[in-house]
């Protein structure tokens, strides 16, 4: 049994759960305490200790349900089988084999995992399987590349050499028999083929997700395939979890060796001003203000996208975020962005803005008319844009000007540098009015970027 | 043969809440029955007002044990949670011990004499005469154990929760003027979450985690009926019936069991013995707390009670 839950355990990491090992003490001190007759309790026992969220709880269950129902299935497949080589004795010319559904007597001088197989003991043949598949170390199962070795793997374990053999030997001294037991065989591939497929859906889930991911993170935005933007979706949401929980942690900080004199005074008044209790001054840390630009044409509006809809997911990090697209010329989109799902949002951006041929100098020139006030000097602005202004005025003066208003201009083109300042590229241009001009293609560079704008207010 | 006592013992869970009133699902009873075997404390998660406060009261009623219940809000610190020096009583004993200094120090020839003597007093202060216990102090110092209950513990700070780590895993506290004060006998831990901010993982990791949802309809049924016994039979599946449609709707805020079992308060008030629609629509504003919510479902309410009523006859 603790063989068992220890597979369970990794097949629970396999399904997204965080078991440590402290928690898988736990969950054997758990499983001591109520048994494993009770299916039912012992699912709840489990959920309890292991899971930590709803979410969890769910991934949970659900690898429950297929780690332990395991053995039906293999079961009523050599049942199956079972009756088929059943079927075959009954026309087999010898009656007395078929009076009992396994042929009770095998052949003398044949090997165990052919006389296990003939005489039809499903339990045993279960157990053989399950302790071959053990021996083979289907839990190592990564890749559904791997299934056909370690199907071969766990049939070896199991005596196959011998069962060939034996099988040879019976096709020429009794024909039937070798029929009855390649039938089984069969059977018996088909079983071991359904473990290793479970093994795989328990095990290396958790593998393929992070392969999966790691491909994923670093492909570039703006040339994804449209049947990866829901995973990438996902990906951002990730990220934004992560940036969260990383800097959305305590932001009062207590300053020693400055003492708060007013609330000193107060606290201690209730015995006559001898100072007991101390407060020391306390410092606040500001929470990012963020002013992001987007360039929301041609090649750039993916990337644009995947920006907003992480710097709009960060609402315990960032206390303001107002966020404009423009293509030629410049809207203010943060609404649309709080209200609307990414799809729909994205949607009516572009269409009110999208589709147009840059012109960063226009665009710069209706921020500065609107919206210069909103830049403060704990503003960070971000730029995202390839600088590409189609031999048009770049403005870069009214840049400068907002560099001087802001606390800090971070430019994030999506081109590589060695494209900057070809072309119609005003990058070089720009780039002396900014703090930090980064190239911002994948996921991680993106991940990269926001969390060292986050990281400047901490 | 341990399997035959642990389902047995979690009925005995069961019935044990029953008899308080408490109607727990198998989940819910398995957990009370683990927390206690392995002396860990339950971590309830669930939306507002599925009974999760509820349950740490049933468990020390039906036990018989002192409930001490510590609410968490934004800025509880140590001083208010688990003890605090009396300030005024030391700052009284030592106008006390100005008085008296020439009697304390009498005798002392040397300097270094005079000093012992002043040291055994000084320890004097900081002993147990003078901590005013908080909630969770008083939870270790109950001689027969407790219900410790810790209450909305995502509306405390991120610091207050590693503050909890050792009295969760050992049941014990260490204050530096005193020493490790361990409990007598160790409580029985409950803390309750709305899910406003996610807690840390070594909190998670040290406690069950238990989800309370809303309850099938069966479930609500017999919940309703523990509570408000005067409601009659047709009543109660109908309003139960209804409530479950209610909450397929995407409101803001779902009428949970409290919801319910005031909803059913009223009706009995009101001297309903069935449900019609204008008796719905005057008492909708005591399941639904949003005006939206009740404009969103008002026009529904007249399918809701046929859904409700159908599902009565074949369920």
């Amino acid at each position: 049994m603790r063989e068992n839950l220890h597979r369970f355990f990794r097949a629970a990491r396999g399904a997204g759960v965080h078991v440590s090992p402290a928690e898988s003490i736990d969950a054997m001190r758990v499983v001591a305490q109520v048994g494993v007759s009770d299916r039912a309790i012992l699912r709840d026992a489990l959920l309890l200790t292991l899971a930590k969220s709803q979410d969890e709880k769910l991934a949970l269950g659900d690898c429950f349900d297929l780690f332990f129902s395991q053995p039906e299935p293999r079961q009523e497949q050599v049942e199956a089988a079972s009756h088929d080589t059943a079927q075959e004795t009954d026309q087999s010319p010898s009656p007395g084999a078929s009076s009992d559904a396994g042929g009770g007597q095998p052949p003398e001088g044949l090997g165990p995992l052919a006389q296990m197989l003939l005489s039809q003991d499903r339990n045993a043949i279960a157990a053989a399987i399950a302790s071959a598949a053990g021996a083979a170390s289907l839990s190592d199962i990564r890749y559904s590349t791997q299934r056909g070795i370690f199907s071969s793997r766990i049939l070896d374990a199991m005596g196959l050499q011998r069962l060939r053999d034996d099988l040879d030997e019976l096709t020429a001294t009794n024909p039937s028999l070798a029929e009855r037991l390649r039938a089984a065989l069969d059977a018996l591939r088909e079983a071991v083929r359904d473990t290793v497929s479970q093994g795989l859906a328990l095990y290396a889930r958790e593998e393929a997700e992070n392969l999966r991911n790691e491909i994923l993170r670093n492909a570039p935005l703006a040339r994804i395939e449209r049947r990866q933007v829901a995973e990438m979706r996902a990906l951002i949401r990730q990220i934004a979890r992560r940036l969260r929980e990383r800097y959305s942690k305590p932001r009062k900080r207590q300053r020693r060796g400055h003492l708060d004199v007013r609330r000193t005074l107060r606290r201690n008044a209730a015995w006559g001003g001898v100072p007991f209790l101390t407060a020391w001054k306390r410092k606040h840390r500001d929470r990012p203000k963020i002013v992001a630009l987007c360039d929301v044409s041609g090649s750039v509006a993916q990337v644009s996208d995947f920006f907003l809809l992480l710097i709009h997911s960060l609402h315990e990090v960032v206390d303001d975020v107002r966020s404009f697209a423009f293509s030629s010329h410049l809207v203010e989109v943060s609404d649309i962005l709080e209200t609307k799902s990414p799809e729909e949002a994205m949607r009516e951006i572009m269409s009110k803005v999208g589709f147009g041929s840059s012109d960063y100098g226009s665009a710069l020139v209706g921020f500065e008319k609107e919206f210069m006030s909103t830049l403060t000097p704990q503003t960070t602005v971000i730029v995202l844009g390839d600088a590409r202004s189609n031999n048009l005025d770049p403005r870069a003066d009214i840049l400068r000007r907002i560099s001087e208003r802001s606390k800090r201009l971070v430019w994030l083109n999506p081109e590589g540098r060695l494209a900057w300042g070809f072309g119609d590229s005003e990058m070089p241009r720009y780039a002396t009015f900014c703090s930090v001009v980064r190239q911002c293609a994948t996921a991680q560079q993106l991940e990269r970027a926001v969390s060292d704008i986050v990281a400047t207010y901490q | 043969m341990a399997d035959q006592k642990a389902s047995t013992s979690i009925e005995a869970v069961e019935s044990g809440l029953a008899a308080q009133g408490y109607i727990a699902s198998r989940q819910i009873a398995t957990a009370v029955y683990l927390s206690q075997q392995i002396e860990k404390p339950i971590l309830v998660e669930g939306p507002a007002g599925v009974g999760k406060t509820e349950l740490a009261k049933a468990i020390a009623a039906w036990r018989g044990m002192k409930m001490i219940r510590l609410q968490c809000y934004e800025g509880l610190d140590e001083a208010k949670a688990l003890y605090e020096w009396k300030y005024a009583k030391q700052l009284l004993y030592t106008q006390i011990l100005k008085d008296k200094l020439g009697e304390v120090l009498e005798g002392a020839q040397t300097l270094h004499a005079a000093l012992d003597q002043l040291h055994d007093f000084g320890d004097v202060f900081f002993s147990k005469e003078f901590v005013e216990p908080r909630p969770l102090l008083q939870a270790l110092e109950q001689p027969g154990g407790c219900v410790l209950l810790i209450d909305e513990i995502d509306k405390s700070d991120a610091e207050f929760e590693s503050l909890l780590l050792e009295i969760l895993s050992d049941f014990q506290v260490t204050i530096p003027e005193l020493g490790t004060v361990s409990a007598i006998t160790p409580p029985t831990v409950i803390l309750t979450s709305n899910s406003e901010r996610d807690l840390g993982d070594a909190l998670k990791r040290r406690c069950l985690h238990l989800h309370i949802g809303f309850p099938e309809q069966r479930l609500e049924e017999r919940i309703v009926e523990s509570r408000v016994p005067s409601i009659s039979q047709t009543l109660r599946r109908q309003m139960v019936g209804f409530i479950h449609e209610i909450r397929t709707l995407d409101l803001k805020k779902l009428p949970s069991v409290s919801e319910t079992i005031d909803w059913a308060r009223v009706l009995v008030l009101l001297q309903a013995f069935e449900l019609d629609t204008e008796i719905v629509k005057d008492t909708l504003n005591v399941l639904l707390k949003y005006e939206a919510d009740i404009e969103a479902a008002a026009p529904q309410v007249t399918t809701f009670m046929a859904k409700a009523a159908r599902s009565n006859v074949f369920g």
